[in-house]
């Protein structure tokens, strides 16, 4: 907890907590989430950033949470976009929040 | 290569009655829905695993959403049902899908869309922080995800949403900082009488209401929304009050809706003529009483045609599915339109009172500062619309989108459409009608580079 009483993450899990943990690699470090989480939980619940706006105005953290509004989007390692809100966390799964430079693509 | 199918698109409460009723006809028609599971955004389930009973997640509406998802759930093996799959045109006679790095292309008989609605947003300085959400984004969280968006949260709009949602936070067990309405709450008198064709709707909605005041949380009407502050993440929210004082409320997150507007970009495909609706003030795709659009054999039903929610849904639904059915040829008893319609006429007099009680504050956009994101997509600013305005002429929506850029990103507009259509109106200083609105364009959301047609499509 910090000074101001937030947890590390934006979202805050109210139930459902028993859920088994999955494993999943964001920039390179480890993080725990529940099995069921949208890959947008997972890195909510600590984390408050999911991607940066190519316009340079700030950090992102998704809107619509139903495939409307497309400002949730991560990336995988390998340059593969996914919609945060409507994925759902597979272990091992390793994603960045920065955009892998083009050309990556496979 | 069989006879084209009727296909339905959606699978929340239209869609599932829709597909129930051609199937009680011998038809085994399509199912397309881009969710993982049935029952669309108001009855969506949780995932497996997930262990809260139905009354947890719907309150009052749980006997609807287990009888609306056991109704699927039943359907599922008589449809070529197709969750997952994303709609993303239609063109000649056809709609066009994706799932995963799969495309088809699948000719209908007819088409049934039920496409749904998302949250009317009226975009204020500090809305793209992180930690604000639509309203509907934060009950997801919550029903979908047993999460709540922030630690400390104000929901601020208008509509019968926002009471919902900071109820259903506060029973979960959220801390709710307040509730913040732009509706003066003399406009919810004067709609009295219309709410009132619904009564155990309007009780409901009371409930709420006496339930957050008896939490002891903040609830304040007739407020103008100012700002959203923070660095970095929501640190609180700024209105100034009915008064004209300014408030501002220490908060990490935000739940943001003034109302819903109806999905309409595939109707738009589908090349239906739109008309605008003086109500829900948006463009909507016209249709007469029993879901038939402008386009022979393409119906509309559920909230994407007008919003009237889902109860009305799931009527709509089913006559959009009889008079695809008759016009098909099958034998539709009239006694059945003329339940279905009779059910209907109370809703659609009760969302002229919703709409009338909580007014689109599309006055709002006339006041924002010229710094502030409309389009969050591409950043642009309610000064660089009102520039392109000035500068070019552009005196509807699709020539600002050219010139402008407003309306191109990714969302296609969905999020910030309204509001731009309001910036611009009142840049020009004509109704909003005038400036019409953005023209559907495929794909209406993004594909994957490798996406590819199967080997016999094409």
């Amino acid at each position: 907890m910090s000074a101001s009483g937030h947890e590390a993450g934006l979202f805050r899990r109210l139930a459902e907590t028993g859920r088994r943990p999955v494993r999943l690699w964001v920039d390179g470090q480890p993080i725990e989430a529940l099995e069921g989480d949208t890959l947008m939980v997972a890195l909510l619940t600590q984390g408050l950033v999911l991607r940066h706006s190519e316009f340079g105005d700030g950090a992102r953290a998704g809107f619509c949470m139903m495939g409307a509004c497309q400002d949730c989007w991560v990336w995988t390692e390998q340059g593969g976009r996914l919609r945060a809100c409507s994925t759902t966390v597979i272990e091992s799964l390793r994603i960045v929040t920065r955009e892998v430079p083009w050309p990556a693509l496979p | 290569m069989a006879s084209p199918a009727v296909i339905v698109i959606g699978a929340g409460p239209a869609g599932i009655r829709a597909a129930a009723r051609l199937v009680e006809a011998g038809l085994r028609p399509v199912l397309i829905d881009e969710n993982e599971r049935s029952g669309g955004q108001i009855y969506r389930r949780q995932p497996a695993g997930f262990t809260r009973p139905a009354s947890a997640l719907y309150g009052s509406e749980a006997a609807k959403a287990v009888a609306l998802h056991a109704a699927a759930d039943a359907l599922a093996p008589r449809l070529d049902y197709r969750p997952g799959t994303l709609v993303w045109g239609i063109a000649d006679g056809a709609v066009l899908t994706q799932r995963g790095d799969r495309l088809e292309r699948l000719p209908y008989a007819a088409l049934i869309l039920c496409s749904g609605a998302t949250d009317r947003i009226m975009p204020l300085p500090g809305w793209t922080l992180p930690g604000v959400y639509s309203l509907g984004a934060a009950q997801i969280a919550l029903k979908a995800q047993a999460c709540a968006i922030g630690s400390r949260v104000v929901f601020m709009g208008t509509g019968p949403l926002l009471y919902l949602v900071a109820w259903q936070y506060v029973k979960a067990g959220a801390t709710v900082a307040a509730v913040l309405d732009t509706s003066p709450s003399r406009r919810r008198v004067l709609a009295a009488a219309a709410l009132a064709a619904r009564p155990a709707v309007l009780a409901q909605g009371l409930r709420y209401l006496a339930g957050l005041r008896r939490a002891g949380i903040p609830v304040l009407t007739g407020v103008t929304p100012l700002r959203i502050e923070g660095h970095g993440r929501v640190a609180g929210v700024v209105v100034s009050d009915r008064a004209g004082r300014e408030r501002r409320v220490e908060a990490d997150a935000v739940g943001l809706g003034y109302g819903l507007r109806s999905e309409t970009q595939l109707a738009d495909l589908a090349k239906a003529r739109f008309g605008f609706d003086a109500v829900a003030r948006q463009w909507l795709p016209e249709t007469d009483a029993d879901g038939r659009s402008s386009v022979p054999l393409v119906y509309l039903a559920g909230d994407g045609a007008v919003v009237r929610g889902a109860d009305a849904a799931e009527l709509a639904g089913r006559l959009a599915a009889c008079a695809a059915l008759r016009d098909l040829g099958h034998a539709v008893p009239e006694e059945e339109f003329s339940r279905l319609r009779a059910a209907l006429r109370p809703m659609s007099r009760f969302r002229q009172g919703l709409e009338n009680g909580f007014p689109w504050p599309g006055h709002l956009a006339a006041m924002l500062p010229n710094e502030t994101i409309i389009c969050r997509c591409e950043a642009i600013t309610a000064g660089a619309i009102r520039r392109t305005v000035a500068e070019t002429g552009a005196p509807e929506m699709n020539r600002a989108k050219s010139l402008g850029r407003v309306g191109m990103g990714r969302c296609q507009g969905r999020i910030c459409g309204l509001a731009a259509a309001e910036v611009i109106a009142a840049a020009r200083g004509v109704p909003v009608e005038e400036v019409g609105q953005l023209r559907g364009a495929a794909p209406i959301k993004p594909l994957p580079l490798t996406a590819e047609l199967g080997p016999d499509e094409g």
